[in-house]
Parts: C-alpha cells; sequence; structure tokens
C-alpha cells in the first residue's frame, strides 16, 4: 500500500522551492507572534488558548492543510505529468494513500511540531493546554489532508474549493450558525483536545464520540473515493 | 511526389523572383494607446469571465451574488421594519464580507497575471507596441476597476434601496459617498498585492493560496494581536498593529477620516495622528506595489 518511490517524488514536489517557503513562512509566523505575546502579555492560560485556538488551529492549520493535500496531486494533474504516474504498475489507490501519508507528514510537521513550540513559549504547557492544542493539530492534519487530497484529484479549482471551506464554512458560518460547526474538522479536532485539557479553556460544540466518528468517516471516505476518482481519471485541457 | 524534379537544375539565367503583389500595410496604425485599452477591458471582461468559458464565470459570479446578497436583504429588512437607517453602515459593508473580498482577490489575480507567465505570452504581448508600463498599468487599473465593481455594486443597491425606503437623503448620500473612497482605496491596495504576489509565480492553484495567506494570514495575526492588547489594557499598542495587515489598514484610515465606526476591538480606532500614518501606509503600499510590479515585468520570459 505504500510506495516509495511515489513518496519521495512527492515529497520532492511538496517542499521545492517555493512552496517549502511558504509552507515555512506560517509557523514563522506563529513563532513570532507568540514571542510578541508573550512579552506583551507575559505568561496567561486564557491568552494562550486565545493565540492557539483562533490563529494556529483556525487559521494555519487549514491553510498548510490545503496547500500540502491540494499540492500532493494538484499540480501534477494540472500539467499532465500524472499520466507518466498512472501508467506505471503501481495500484491507484497505492498512489493515493501514498501520497495522504505524504501529505499528513508534511501537514503535521509544519503545523502540529509549531504549534507544541508555541504552546511552550507562551505559558510552558499550563493546564496541558500545548499538548491538547497540539494533538487537535495532529488529529485535524489528518483529516484536512485526506480532505483536501480529495478535492485535489476532483476538481482543477481545489485549491480554491479548499480554502473557500476553510475561510467561509469554518470560519464565516461557523462563527455564525451554530449548526455549521458541527460539520467542521476544526470543532471536531477540539473535541478530541477537550479530553486532553485540564481546565475549561479548550471547548468544542461536538461530543468526543461523535467527533471521532466523524473524523475517522471522512478521512476513510475521501481516502476510497480519491483511489476510484484516480482511476477513472480523465485529462482535460487548459481552459 | 509523383514527378521528379531534376535536382540539379542549370544554374545561372533561370532563377528569377517573381512579384506576386504582396503589399506592405501602409493604412493608420492604431498604436500604444489602442493595445493599451484593449488589454485592459481584455482583462476586466476576464476577471469576471466574460469572453472565458462557461466554467470560469461560476466563481466570479458566485462571488458577486454573495457580495450582493446581504445588501439586498439588509435593504428588504430596512423597508419592511420602516428602519430610519439602515442596519448596517455604507463603510462598514466591506469589512464585514471582506473574506468573499479576499477570495475573488485570490481566485482572480493569478488568472490575470499568472497563465500568461505559464504559457509564456508575455515575450508576445512586447512585441507589440506596448512597453512595461502600459502592461503593468492596464493589468492593475482591470483588477482594481473589477474590484471595485464588486465592492461598490452592493453598496448602490443599499443606497437605492436607502433612498427608495425614504431615507434621509443628506444623510445617506453622505455615508454613500463616504463608502465609494473607502472601497476605492481597498480596491486599489488589493488589487496591488493581489497582483505582485501572483506576478512571481506562474503556478495558478499556489498563486491563489499565497494571495490568499498574504491577506487572511496577516489578518488573523493583526486581529488575535489586537484582541490580546486589548485584554491586556494597552489599548495604545492596538491601533499600532493594525498597520500590519490590509484590511485593518482601511479599516483604520476609513474610522480616522470617514465617519466609519473602527471594527477594532474595543471600537477604539486611530485618532486623526494615528490616521494620517494610516493613510501614508495605505498610499505607500500602493505605490510600492505598483513600483515593485514595474520592476517584476522589466524583464520577463526572455
Amino acid at each position: 500500500m505504500y510506495d516509495p518511490t511515489v513518496a519521495r517524488l512527492t515529497y520532492r514536489a511538496l517542499l521545492g522551492r517555493r512552496r517549502a517557503l511558504i509552507l515555512g513562512a506560517l509557523p514563522l509566523l506563529l513563532l513570532v507572534i507568540t514571542v510578541a505575546v508573550r512579552a506583551l502579555a507575559g505568561a496567561d492560560d486564557q491568552t494562550t488558548a486565545d493565540v492557539l485556538g483562533g490563529f494556529a488551529l483556525a487559521t494555519m492549520v487549514p491553510i498548510i492543510g490545503v496547500i500540502a493535500g491540494t499540492g500532493a496531486i494538484g499540480p501534477e494533474i494540472d500539467d499532465g505529468s500524472v499520466v507518466y504516474l498512472l501508467s506505471k504498475p503501481i495500484k491507484r489507490p497505492t498512489i493515493i494513500f501514498t501520497k495522504l501519508i505524504v501529505a499528513i507528514a508534511v501537514t503535521m510537521v509544519f503545523s502540529a511540531v509549531p504549534t507544541l513550540i508555541a504552546g511552550l513559549i507562551l505559558n510552558g504547557n499550563g493546564q496541558q493546554i500545548a499538548v491538547a492544542y497540539t494533538i487537535a493539530a495532529l488529529v485535524a492534519s489528518i483529516a484536512y489532508a485526506a480532505l483536501f487530497l480529495l478535492l485535489g484529484t476532483v476538481s482543477r479549482h481545489a485549491v480554491v474549493f479548499g480554502l473557500v471551506y476553510a475561510l467561509v464554512w469554518e470560519a464565516l458560518f461557523g462563527s455564525l450558525v451554530p449548526g455549521a460547526r458541527t460539520l467542521s474538522v476544526q470543532q471536531w479536532s477540539l473535541a478530541v483536545a477537550q479530553k486532553v485539557a485540564d481546565g475549561n479553556l479548550v471547548t468544542s460544540d461536538v461530543g468526543l464520540p461523535t467527533a471521532t466518528v466523524l473524523l475517522v468517516a471522512v478521512t476513510v471516505l475521501a481516502t476510497w473515493y480519491a483511489g476510484q476518482k484516480l482511476r477513472t481519471l480523465t485529462l482535460a485541457g487548459e481552459e | 511526389m509523383a514527378t521528379e524534379h531534376p535536382t540539379a537544375t542549370v544554374p545561372g539565367d533561370q532563377t528569377r523572383i517573381h512579384n506576386i503583389g504582396y503589399r506592405s500595410y501602409d493604412g493608420p496604425r492604431l498604436g500604444r494607446a489602442y493595445a493599451r485599452r484593449s488589454l485592459y477591458s481584455q482583462s476586466l471582461r476576464g476577471a469576471y469571465g466574460l469572453g472565458r468559458s462557461a466554467k470560469s464565470k461560476v466563481l466570479p459570479m458566485l462571488l458577486f451574488v454573495v457580495m450582493c446578497l446581504p445588501a439586498g436583504i439588509m435593504v428588504a429588512v430596512a423597508v419592511a421594519t420602516k428602519a430610519n437607517e439602515l442596519p448596517l453602515d455604507y463603510t462598514r459593508y466591506a469589512i464585514v464580507l471582506q473574506a468573499v473580498i479576499s477570495l475573488y482577490v485570490a481566485s482572480q489575480a493569478p488568472q490575470s497575471v499568472s497563465r500568461d507567465l505559464r504559457f509564456k505570452t508575455v515575450p508576445l504581448y512586447f512585441s507589440r507596441p506596448i512597453e512595461t508600463a502600459d502592461y503593468v498599468r492596464a493589468k492593475y487599473a482591470a483588477l482594481a476597476s473589477a474590484l471595485f465593481i464588486l465592492t461598490a455594486a452592493p453598496l448602490l443597491v443599499l443606497y437605492v434601496g436607502a433612498l427608495l425606503a425614504e431615507l434621509d437623503f443628506a444623510d445617506q448620500t453622505e455615508g454613500f459617498a463616504q463608502g465609494l473612497v473607502s472601497v476605492a482605496l481597498l480596491s486599489l491596495l488589493f488589487a496591488g498585492l493581489g497582483l505582485v504576489v501572483a506576478s512571481v509565480t506562474p503556478r495558478r492553484g499556489f498563486g491563489i493560496a499565497a494571495v490568499i495567506a498574504v491577506l487572511t494570514i496577516t489578518y488573523g495575526a493583526v486581529s488575535t494581536l489586537q484582541a490580546i492588547a486589548d485584554v491586556q489594557d494597552s489599548s495604545g499598542a492596538v491601533a499600532w498593529i493594525g498597520l500590519f495587515s490590509p484590511i485593518t489598514l482601511i479599516d483604520g484610515v476609513q474610522s480616522a477620516f470617514l465617519g466609519a465606526t473602527s471594527a477594532f476591538p474595543g471600537g477604539a480606532g486611530p485618532s486623526n495622528a494615528e490616521g494620517v500614518v494610516y493613510v501614508l501606509v495605505t498610499l505607500g503600499l500602493i505605490a510600492g506595489t505598483y513600483g515593485l510590479l514595474m520592476r517584476r515585468y522589466k524583464k520577463v520570459g526572455l
């Protein structure tokens, strides 16, 4: 199910030149903000939860997920070079699974690790907040990567749709319509984080069992459907 | 193919050039200004998908509708409840719907410039009478106009609706004019930022992500910092932090000079002195993005 060559090629495509630059810029910005906040406000649990929840988990993780998830397959389909990969005797689901593993790994490294460091800088893991948000970021990475990888195989405008989901649905509708929060990866991962954190600083609108079931279901279904989609892929020309 | 030509022809007097009547064009030429105007109007139409495939019309039109819909609803509510004023100020409208504007810039700026880079058509443009400045101006003006249409249309809906609901004419006209100035600034600023980022990469998808990152991430970072500064009772810092993201920049300018209420935490907009800095930074950014674009296209694809 895992093909090292495909993985190596995907890593190279994802971390090559400018893409790595933007992937690296976001965590760097988080750390800069963290240091600034710490200097401005001192160690404070509420502030930590605000920064990690408001910036790291709500903005940074989805955007890194979009870049890594769609970037793992989108450009190849876009410029047509995916036919060389598809013509090799490798199963299509294997290709998707390998690319998913790579996308998850990249998203985790670039989102969960900075979150942990930021949490440690902000309040030294008081009330387990840093660890809780890191786990939320890890869980969210898996779901986001699977979701956006599927988008990359389905649509040529995967990045736009991914961003619409991440920004408009989760941020805008999520804050206005309470029902939208039930269908948001962010809330599902927060439900997991809530279990880990001590106090009541980390809260979610979704119960843990529901969240777990939905997370697993979305990840598995998205991966399976992406594999199916790749089996019947038609290459479209540039519009 | 059937007949065999004698390859070794007799040299000398048998070769000749026939005059078959080709003539060079000596009519009027439309010139540089015409080329620039064409590039402008094509880019502007392209920003709404006109003259492109049906699929590429979907997103810009959808965003346009999403942008205007709340305005229509507000007018309907104001008429139905016989309110004395609109539920939302003209100047606040763009700030509230900033996610839609950001998405529009992110989807259309790369469409406008990245494809020229990717398919290496930029040298073809420059083989016509236009020059770097013409290309940059036409593209900049086109995207700024498209954004202005996107942001001013809902204001127009609000204004017409307000007049139909017989709200105070002078009051509404003043608010409408202030709103127009603010969205004009916003259009110029966002178009410049979007084009600069998009013109760096020939990949459309990557361009979209980069533009969104610049617009949204800075806003996320700034509003987080502002919220914390507000909670920590250092309200003086709130206004200065707002300088670091495009949308808060516009917010600051209009709350200092265009009579808007600020969306900053605590409602503490910048004072007049700080407002001057905001205006200077905004104009500086617009000029700076224009300069960067000029530099970017000095040598391109050659």
